[in-house]
């Protein structure tokens, strides 16, 4: 029983992580069209300036703060400077241009900090064990579960409970009429991309504790965060949350009950996903 | 008096095809200008024009008398302009009051401003479920917009763009699809709110019925060119219009 909790805390801390990565690649896809593939330098990036923050003010929690918002920033740059010009273009420009902007990103932290994992320690507060009535769980992992169920709500309530949340639902349903209607869409586009990677850039602090600031972490997470959004549907914030839910448990239930397989439960079910349902569970088909 | 909407020698060809050529028409405030032709005679490409989707090829565009025509849609739309499409053009999966209220936010600006927004928010609340009163959607404004049928998604688009207060309205074929109870309906509502609101419409429209009733002036285009503009009875007795347009349906 106390292993079959520890193994569901343990599915829920690794979804919140997937949520954070996912839900910014969900909404970039809504609203601009564009598959992605530098989000997962984003999440790295993240990780990486928190361990500076870190290394730098000696504490955890003003990386939480800092660093999302400077990699938003940067995201937010990026977007104006480089993929504002390719929306027209095929989905293959911008896959290409995506692509190589996670190389180029991926370079140029292996040049800046090396090419070894950089440890983050995790706030004190957070260290060391809780007492669940008898089972003794990480911290800092049912930290994750809080922070991401708390994110995941803000965005949530921003998106149906705000003017702006408002007009980036109505530009991600149709842009063109947004755009008659006097939306400034491509102000839209760079706010909407510079906000899921400062979510991205809030997942890699928060998984630094836990998993390392490391090369790679980036492409690791972007392929199980496809796979969420496979599974959820592209463009949908709710569909991020069940698919990284069930992502999270197929990979630590198959890791700990059928170690063989735990990569193989995930791709079953993002295939059966694409035979039976190819829009995902709360996409909308098209 | 300044007409409110000027347009000289506006033409726009694509390719070798002259769309609409040299049209030079006025439209004074608090008028309900028709524009018929037979189908390909250019009455789309001429709204896109003067609502800044398409850029014209030669010609002006002048709107209160100030030179519009460099300006695109969004920015056209913030000094008066508002307009619908032949095809329904809402957001299907919001709510019929949200709809309106994009509709209203956009006009005003400022959606992406971190404070003061909950007064800005129950004001366009408030002007958003105003326009959705005067069409006779309000009882609705809490469902999903592609549950309405069809001729409310129609009015609703109507709604939204009435209820950006525009001074120039421009509605692309109204009662496109509707049925003729529908229809009757929309023309009604469409003269009551123009009253109430004192808006100045220009409409294009097919239903020759629809357009007799309503217009109080008839702009007629053929193969992209104004051949006609008269009252509704002048454009009836017009010979010119009766070969090229009401007599070619027979």
């Amino acid at each position: 029983m106390a292993n079959l909790v520890e193994q569901l805390l343990n599915a829920l801390a690794l979804a919140g992580l997937l949520f954070l990565v996912s839900a910014g690649l969900s909404l970039v896809f809504g609203i601009l069209r564009v598959v992605n593939f530098a989000h997962g330098v984003f999440y790295m990036l993240g990780a990486y300036l928190g361990f500076t923050t870190v290394a730098l003010s000696g504490w955890f929690w003003p990386a939480l703060v800092v660093v999302p918002p400077i990699v938003g920033v940067l995201g937010a740059l990026v977007e104006s400077s480089t993929l504002r010009f390719i929306y027209r273009r095929p989905p293959i420009y911008q896959l290409l241009l995506t692509f190589g902007l996670a190389l180029i990103l991926e370079e140029s932290i292996r040049v800046l900090y090396g090419p070894t994992a950089k440890g983050v320690e995790p706030p004190v507060q957070l260290q060391g064990a809780a007492d669940l009535g008898g089972l003794l769980y990480p911290r800092y992992r049912l930290f994750l579960v809080v922070l991401s169920l708390v994110v995941g709500a803000a965005v949530w309530l921003f998106l149906r409970r705000t003017r702006a949340g408002l007009i980036i639902r109505a530009v991600a349903q149709n842009s063109e009429m947004a755009d008659c209607l006097g939306a400034d869409v491509a102000r839209v586009r760079t706010l909407v991309f510079g906000a899921a990677c400062a979510l991205a850039g809030l997942g890699g602090v928060a998984a630094a504790p836990m998993t390392t600031a490391y090369l790679g972490m980036g492409i690791s997470v972007i392929v199980d965060a496809f796979v969420v959004v496979v599974i959820g549907g592209l463009g949908s914030i709710g569909g991020s949350m069940a698919g990284s839910l069930i992502v999270g448990a197929a990979q630590t239930w198959g890791a700990y009950y059928l170690p063989e397989t735990a990569m193989v439960i995930m791709y079953a079910v993002m295939g059966a996903i694409l035979i039976f349902r190819p829009w995902g569970l709360f996409g909308e088909e098209e | 008096m300044t007409p409110l909407l000027e347009t000289r020698g506006l033409g726009r060809a694509f390719g070798a095809l002259q769309a609409v050529a040299d049209v030079s028409l006025a439209v004074q405030p608090g008028e309900l200008r028709a524009v018929i032709g037979p189908n390909g005679a250019g009455k789309t490409t001429l709204f896109h024009l003067v609502s800044g989707l398409l850029a014209p090829t030669s010609g002006r565009v002048l709107f209160r008398g100030d030179d519009v025509t460099a300006l695109a849609a969004p920015a056209r739309c913030r000094r008066g302009i508002s307009r619908t499409f032949q095809i329904t053009s809402i957001f299907p999966e919001l709510s019929v009051l949200e709809n309106a209220r994009v509709a209203v936010q956009l006009k005003a600006g400022g959606n992406f401003r971190l404070v003061g927004g909950r007064g800005v928010l129950d004001a366009s609340a408030r002007r958003a479920r105003d326009s959705l009163g005067s069409f006779g959607l309000l009882d609705r404004a809490d469902a999903l917009a592609s549950t309405l049928p069809h001729g409310d998604q129609r009015l609703l688009e109507i709604a939204m763009a009435v209820a950006q207060e525009p001074a120039l309205l421009l509605l692309d074929e109204p009662t496109q699809g509707l049925s003729p109870e529908d229809t009757a309906a929309t023309v009604a509502v469409i003269r009551r709110v123009a009253r109430e609101r004192q808006l100045t419409i220009v409409l294009v429209e097919h239903d020759m019925d629809v357009v007799f009733d309503l217009a109080d002036r008839i702009s007629v285009l053929h193969f992209g060119e104004l051949i006609a503009e008269g009252t509704p009875s002048e454009i009836r007795a017009n010979a010119a219009v009766q070969t090229a347009y009401l007599g070619g349906l027979d």
